[in-house]
């Protein structure tokens, strides 16, 4: 009986660990402007900039405790917004933006720690909303690994076709490319669709 | 560029290819395989993977490409694979295999291979003799 009530007594102060929900995708893919707009709607604060540039979040930035409401349900998760993955990063494509060589060559450094922080954060996660841009060919290597990764561990993926406000947007390809996930048309940027985004969150990682 | 001799002594210029096995690659530990690749590659060679890499090494092939690239030396890797299959045979499931099935890979230095276009069953690429 006393064991008993210890581990009653254990149970009732233990904090359960929220479920940890990476934002995943290519560079520009719009992963940062949608962890702004989850965060934003769901606290009032955000979570980084945001540039036209590519490899503007060079470290991974979690937002803890954030609670979602749709549908009558309610998820609590936290929210990690990952460096863009990629498998090449030259200088010489951040001097085409209008940067300096050393600030290019910084930057690229700096780019190729957030690729390699963003895969090790793959390993302590529980989901992943990939952000994938509607006006790109969805079949990228990164699309393919971070997939794969998530199919082989069995953990529940999202994926979040972006920039559907632009006119050569196709969510469509990406569906016909990944019919086996669950796939939400938006914008992040203009907020068009986000309310069926959380809907699927509080189904898919509630 | 890679200048050898063919098989009756002539001297051939252009872009090594080297075509891997599956049997090769099941007998290295995932560490082996990251290695050959980047070794291959950093030395311009272009790999054709008979059976790709799982999903967790080709994660991990990302980290060590990251760790290598220097400013106006190695800039990264060039890889294309279709995206995996899951094996549904019951066998499988029940003794608790994985379940994933890889396909072929190409993989390359990122300044001489370059996807044109990819999509579930076919990649379009080029060398490029930089």
């Amino acid at each position: 009986m006393p064991i008993k009530l210890v581990s009653w007594i254990k149970k009732l102060f233990k904090k359960k660990r929220m479920a940890r929900i990476g934002i995943y995708g290519p560079p520009n893919a719009g992963k940062t402007t949608l962890a702004n707009r989850i965060v934003r709607d769901w606290t009032g604060d955000a979570v980084g900039p945001v540039s036209h540039i590519p490899h503007e979040t060079r470290r991974a930035r979690r937002r803890e405790g954030i609670t979602i409401e749709a549908n009558g349900t309610t998820v609590s998760l936290d929210i990690v917004d990952t460096p863009g993955l990629a498998t090449k990063i030259d200088f010489h494509d951040f001097m085409a933006f209008g940067l300096e060589e050393e600030e290019a060559k910084r930057r690229a450094k700096e780019a190729t720690e957030g690729v390699i922080e963003a895969v090790k954060w793959l390993e302590d996660l529980d989901g992943v909303i990939l952000v994938m841009d509607a006006t790109e060919d969805p079949f990228t290597q990164v699309n393919v690994i971070v997939i794969g990764n998530m199919e082989a561990r069995h953990l529940p993926l999202l994926i979040a076709a972006n920039k559907i406000d632009l006119p050569e947007a196709s969510p469509t390809r990406i569906r016909s490319a990944f019919p086996q996930h669950t796939l939400v048309p938006l914008s992040a940027l203009e907020g068009q669709n986000i309310e069926t985004l959380y809907e699927e969150i509080t189904n898919r990682f509630g | 560029m890679i200048q050898k001799e063919n098989q009756t002594g002539t001297s051939v210029q252009g872009i090594q290819l080297d075509f891997i096995s599956e049997d090769r690659l099941a007998e290295m530990t995932a560490m082996e395989k990251i290695r050959l690749i980047l070794d291959e590659v950093r030395s311009s060679k272009i790999l054709v993977l008979e059976r790709g890499l799982t999903p967790a090494e080709e994660a991990k092939l990302i980290e060590l490409t990251m760790v290598e690239i220097t400013p106006n030396g190695f800039s990264g890797i060039e890889i294309e694979s279709y995206p995996t299959k899951n094996n549904t045979s019951i066998f499988r499931k029940i003794f608790g295999k994985n379940t994933t099935r890889t396909r072929l890979t190409v993989i390359g230095p990122a300044d001489k291979l370059k996807t044109i276009k990819k999509d579930r069953d076919m990649i379009t690429a080029i060398v490029t003799e930089q």
